[in-house]
């Protein structure tokens, strides 16, 4: 029955939720619309590897379609995928999980940032975040009910969040710490020692630890500091990653979490009402990637750090100083001799250059004064883009 | 050092600079190991693959197994030099199995290959028979495909 007594349409424009009203839109869109009506353009404003993914594991895919593997599979992912994740995980950070209780197969490592905040975020709880940062952070803390409390880092500290700093932002609502590094925008790593530090806070202040490594294969010359592997560490570190960029996977959308059981259960639960299984041709295919991946990924890693040398080189020769990022694949250099504001910087290099890089501040305030600029391309490419550049700096200058 | 050669292999055309970058070591130490490798016959030539059909010129690719008896002292090594220094052979290998010497050969038309096996190649003394393969299609060559439309960028112009 139709309430004739219900308010007039135009009274009821309120049909999109207030806190999806208030979330602003990805600032890389603008840029992307921007983009897509102009030709001939070098894209250094890429976030995802320029290989294919490797034959070998497009064949795996192959092979469980012709054989018919298009069903379900396990909430919580195919055993066989599980045993071969921990497997990963103990040879290469020594950390050790149990496949049936505490790893999640997820469609992509986005799927298990999102429902690892849901499962633990209460209305109002405070989750900490190093700002600049990837730009879902800020979104998935508060479309789970949270509220992100950004804390800057800088140049001088190679973009690394300061332990010290993050202390300064504990309050009694603060519930976790989300940090991602290798980093995406700034390349930055984390070292033993900074990373040693924060896990002192999380146990003096009983935090949890979100730990997004999802670059963790893409590091040159330094060790990668799986946070679970620090002491005390694994009991209050939800991990998550996924084979996006280590595999050139970005577009199967496959991905992990891995955390102590309780927490497994608890995002598991939201998993299996919301995505019930991570596609199953992608977990085929990362099964294989793990058994026979591992040279493909060694391949690429190297090829990277070629592209990074030159790259890092390059801004810095032609005025826009870059501190060395020693992982992922972007560089963040420093655009500030140019007088110009991040988002004017990449507007115009893009129309009087037709080079597209990111402006900074798409990732937080933090990043004024900077663009993010993607190797993941070929030599050329970079060498092209560059060049351009330069002549745009020198018409600046 | 293993790298230059890996960066050179690729792209022969790599200038001591760009490696130097790309390898993190001064360039005057690159400059310095690509000439010894000249030297030492570790480099042997700088070349181009060209896809020759492209303009036209269409090559005609034969595989020839080739059963040889060994001789005394010298065993396959002997009866292989007297083969493979025959310019139309572009590629000659010993190899185990039902035959001894697989000898890519290259040619303009059928009529070159097939004038080069029966009269220079069969009649050698110590060539006991020979099986020729004609190669109808080209795919791989040298790690380069050639029917594979070549990297095409699928990626969006921006992503996060």
């Amino acid at each position: 029955m139709l309430n004739t007594k219900s308010a007039p349409a135009q009274a009821r424009d309120n049909l999109i939720s207030q806190k999806v009203t208030n979330l602003p839109p990805s600032g890389i869109r603008k840029f992307f619309d921007l983009l897509s009506s102009m030709e001939d353009i070098i894209s250094l404003g890429i976030g995802e590897p320029d290989f294919i993914t490797p034959w070998h594991i497009r064949e795996a895919g192959t092979y469980s379609l012709e054989k018919g593997y298009t069903m379900y599979t396990s909430n919580s992912g195919m055993l066989e995928l599980r045993q071969e994740l921990t497997n990963y995980l103990e040879l290469h950070y020594g950390v050790s999980y149990h496949p049936e209780h505490e790893i999640l197969v997820t469609t992509g490592t986005s799927e298990g940032l999102d429902i690892a905040l849901r499962a633990i975020i209460n209305p109002g709880d405070e989750v900490i975040i190093p700002s600049p940062c990837y730009v879902a952070y800020p979104a998935n803390i508060i479309l789970a009910g949270g509220v992100p409390v950004l804390v800057p880092t800088n140049e001088e500290n190679n973009f690394v969040v300061k332990a010290t700093d993050i202390e300064a932002k504990i309050t009694k609502r603060t519930k976790a710490i989300l940090i991602g590094y290798p980093a995406n925008p700034t390349g930055a790593i984390m070292s033993r020692k900074e990373a040693d530090a924060i896990a002192g806070l999380a146990r003096k202040y009983g935090l949890l630890l979100i730990s997004d490594e999802l670059y963790a294969r893409l590091i040159y010359g330094a060790e990668h500091i799986c946070f679970p592997s620090l002491p005390g560490m694994k009991e209050r570190t939800i991990l998550i990653s996924g084979f996006s960029k280590s595999h050139a996977m970005t577009g199967w959308r496959i991905g992990y979490v891995a955390a102590q059981r309780r927490f497994i259960e608890a995002l598991a639960k939201i998993h299996q009402y919301t995505m019930l299984s991570a596609p199953t041709i992608a977990q085929l295919a990362a099964i294989e990637a793990l058994k026979n991946g591992e040279s493909e990924v060694e391949k690429m890693v190297q090829e990277y750090n070629r592209r990074r040398r030159l790259m890092v080189k390059r801004l810095n020769e032609i005025g826009l100083p870059c501190f060395e990022p020693k992982g992922a694949f972007y560089a963040f250099p420093s655009i500030k001799s140019t007088g110009m504001r991040s988002e004017e910087f990449a507007e115009r290099l893009l129309l009087e250059e037709k080079v597209a890089v990111v402006p900074g501040t798409a990732f937080g305030p933090c990043g004024e004064g900077f663009v993010r600029c993607c190797y993941a391309t070929s030599l050329s490419s970079i060498e092209e883009a560059l060049r351009r550049m330069d002549r745009f700096v020198k018409k600046m200058g | 050092m293993k790298e230059i050669f890996e960066i050179l292999e690729q792209n022969g055309r790599a200038t001591p600079e760009q490696i130097s970058t790309m390898v993190d070591k001064p360039v005057g130490e690159v400059e310095k190991i690509i000439k010894q490798a000249e030297k030492d016959g570790i480099i042997l030539k700088y070349k181009t693959i060209i896809n020759w059909p492209k303009l036209g010129e269409e090559h005609i690719w034969a595989l020839i197994e080739v059963r040889v008896t060994p001789q005394r002292a010298v065993g396959f090594d002997a009866i292989a030099e007297r083969i493979y220094q025959f310019p139309e052979v572009h590629s000659a290998y010993l190899v185990s199995g039902t035959y001894d010497l697989a000898i890519l050969v290259k040619g303009k038309n059928m009529h070159e290959i097939s004038s080069f096996v029966t009269e220079k190649l069969a009649p050698l003394e110590m060539v006991q028979s020979t099986v020729t393969h004609f190669f109808l299609k080209r795919y791989k060559e040298n790690g380069e495909t050639f029917y594979l439309p070549k990297e095409i960028n699928k990626r969006l112009p921006i992503t996060p």
